[in-house]
């Protein structure tokens, strides 16, 4: 107990710049079939500022990851440590905003309403809850619709909010687990160049969970390669592109280059089950 | 209903409309009128004995006609027509004050006081349980054998017994009615709030605690407005059932006023008419009731936004 203690102040002290700082993170389920690896010994460094995506086929544990990033899964070994905190700290004092695969929106309240329910929890005072609605709204582009219920917008449109009100109360890392993987493929683009602008604008850390090569090869500064059973990274591709960038770089040699990599690391990572 | 639409010619539109409209209350005035079809044949059917012993009683020669005329205008007939229970409820709701103890308004009015406060302490004991129900598994296993015995127990049977036992503890009136009828109507709203309370999406609930909401929070914003449509559903059933206890509560206690007791009185009495005409009374009282739920539904159907 006492050397864990010791091991993480000096992980602290050495790692103060870190955003997400993983080692030796390993998550065993208990389920009615057996013991599943849903993490087997991860360990991932990432700095303050980066746009990490996590990509690998159903069961690798890559939603699994963002979830222990976000203390709504305790690992069942290893250490972790979100800006410097652990992962409950760093929860309850709110410094991460979470998207998830649906908009997750609710369905009584209004667009704006929506948008403010964190900052209602989190007691922000009524004018500030009314500012930071209407700065969030304007910069996804939905000024216009506080009034509306979230059925009366459509997919794209509701996860747009849902990323708004993951950023309302200004969180220093954005955790995304598949946001736009219900999305068609035009929408995604779209939602792509303005996530990226908004990424620029904001300078968050970003972890994103994709299924799909060419969104992480575009998204990214970093991309995370995993495999599943036991759920394991086996490549961690850098992608340096330009900060601002268009999607007409995916035609590029060096975004091809990228994107074969990640098709061979996933295609190894398969291999190995069978 | 279906396949008539369908072969409507949809050009014509002002045809259409009023076959919109035939079609919308056909069915229901076609049922009605079956009913009362049935009712008449019955009343016939049931009365001619009785009529026809009268008469012989009397030696005077009868017709067929007299007979079927006598069925329909006795006194105490084992079933009364629908004409005479219509006469009765009318005479007994406009032909005294409201608060004579021949009016019928009177006596929905003492029933009416007993449901509605029976069927807020059956409301408010019903949600309290679900919380609990939700908040601890403990209480789960600990409360809901009981709460499911609490309603295989007759309440026939249990009635009598409460009634006493409050009248010993000095309560009577309207609070060991109430009692009687919360008993019944917590039941379904127990039963739908845990379904309620339990209804939000998993990602809804990670979001909050993503938020560090404190307990409090997630029940007043995601718990409870994820269960006002189930809480609904279950006060339309509670209302009627409030009812229902209210009337069953007022037969034991030999009450003299309340809907339960002109049925008891008519039943001493064989005035089967009265009876009639009361329960024509609670059936009116239970779809108003019924129908003032659905009203404050909407309303806050509209005020959350649902899609209509």
């Amino acid at each position: 107990m006492n050397s864990a203690a010791d091991a993480r102040a000096e992980l602290i002290s050495s790692q103060q710049r870190l955003a997400v700082d993983v080692r030796n993170v390993s998550l065993t389920f208990e389920t009615a079939d057996g013991k599943v690896d849903a993490l087997s010994n991860v360990s991932l460094q990432i700095a303050d500022g980066e746009f990490v995506s996590f990509i690998g086929p159903s069961g690798c544990g890559k939603t699994t990851m963002l979830r222990v990033i976000a203390d709504l899964q305790q690992p069942t070994s290893g250490t972790l440590l979100v800006n410097g905190v652990s992962a409950e700290q760093a929860r309850l004092e709110r410094r991460y905003g979470y998207v998830f695969q649906a908009p997750a929106l609710f369905p009584w309240r209004t667009i704006e309403k929506n948008l403010k329910l964190p900052l209602e929890i989190m007691g922000f005072s009524d004018s500030e809850q009314r500012q930071r609605a209407a700065r969030y709204l304007a910069l996804v582009n939905l000024t216009g619709f506080e009034r509306k219920f979230p059925w009366q917008l459509s997919g794209g449109m509701q996860q747009r909010v849902s990323i708004a009100r993951a950023l309302s109360f200004d969180p220093e890392l954005l955790l995304m687990d598949e946001p736009f993987g219900a999305l068609d493929e035009i929408v995604r683009d779209h939602l792509n160049e303005q996530l990226l602008q908004l990424w620029d604008k904001t300078g968050k850390t970003v972890l994103f969970v994709t299924h799909s090569i060419p969104e992480a090869v575009f998204l990214s500064t970093k991309i995370v390669v995993m495999s599943p059973r036991p759920g394991r990274i086996i490549d961690i591709i850098d992608c340096n592109f330009p900060r601002v960038r268009t999607l007409e770089i995916r035609e590029t040699p060096e975004f091809l280059k990228i994107a074969q990599r990640v098709r061979v690391g996933l295609r190894a990572g398969h291999s190995y089950d069978e | 209903m279906t396949s008539s639409s369908l072969s409507l010619p949809v050009s014509r539109a002002g045809t259409l409309r009023r076959h919109r409209l035939a079609e919308r209350y056909a069915p229901i005035v076609t049922i009605v009128l079956a009913l009362i079809a049935i009712w008449y044949i019955g009343a016939v059917l049931m009365n001619l004995a009785l009529v026809r012993d009268g008469f012989e009683r009397e030696e005077t020669p009868y017709t067929v006609s007299d007979l079927i005329e006598g069925t329909m205008s006795a006194e105490r007939p084992l079933l009364p027509a629908p004409h005479q229970v219509i006469t009765a409820f009318v005479d007994s709701v406009f032909g005294y004050a409201p608060t004579a103890p021949r009016s019928l308004i009177y006596h929905s009015t003492v029933t009416l006081s007993a449901t509605l406060l029976g069927f807020v302490l059956g409301a408010l004991l019903g949600i309290a349980l679900a919380l609990m129900i939700v908040h601890s598994r403990v209480l789960e296993k600990s409360l809901l054998p009981w709460i499911i015995c609490s309603q295989m127990v007759p309440i026939l049977a249990l009635a009598p017994i409460f009634v006493v036992a409050l009248g010993a503890m000095g309560l009577q009136g309207l609070l060991p009615k109430s009692i009687i009828s919360a008993y019944l109507s917590f039941f379904p709203i127990t039963i739908g709030m845990v379904k309620g309370f339990t209804a939000p999406d998993p990602m809804q609930l990670d979001l909050m605690r993503t938020w560090s909401a404190t307990p409090r929070q997630v029940l007043s914003k995601l718990r409870w407005p994820s269960a006002v449509p189930y809480l609904f559903a279950s006060l339309k059933v509670a209302v009627t059932i409030s009812l229902i206890g209210a009337i069953v509560a007022e037969l034991p206690t030999g009450a003299e006023a309340g809907i339960g007791a002109r049925l008891l009185a008519g039943s001493y009495y064989g005035q089967t008419i009265q009876i009639w005409s009361a329960l024509l009374a609670a059936a009116i009282l239970a779809s108003g009731l019924i129908a003032l739920v659905d009203l404050t539904e909407r309303g806050v159907a509209r005020q959350m936004g649902t899609r209509s």
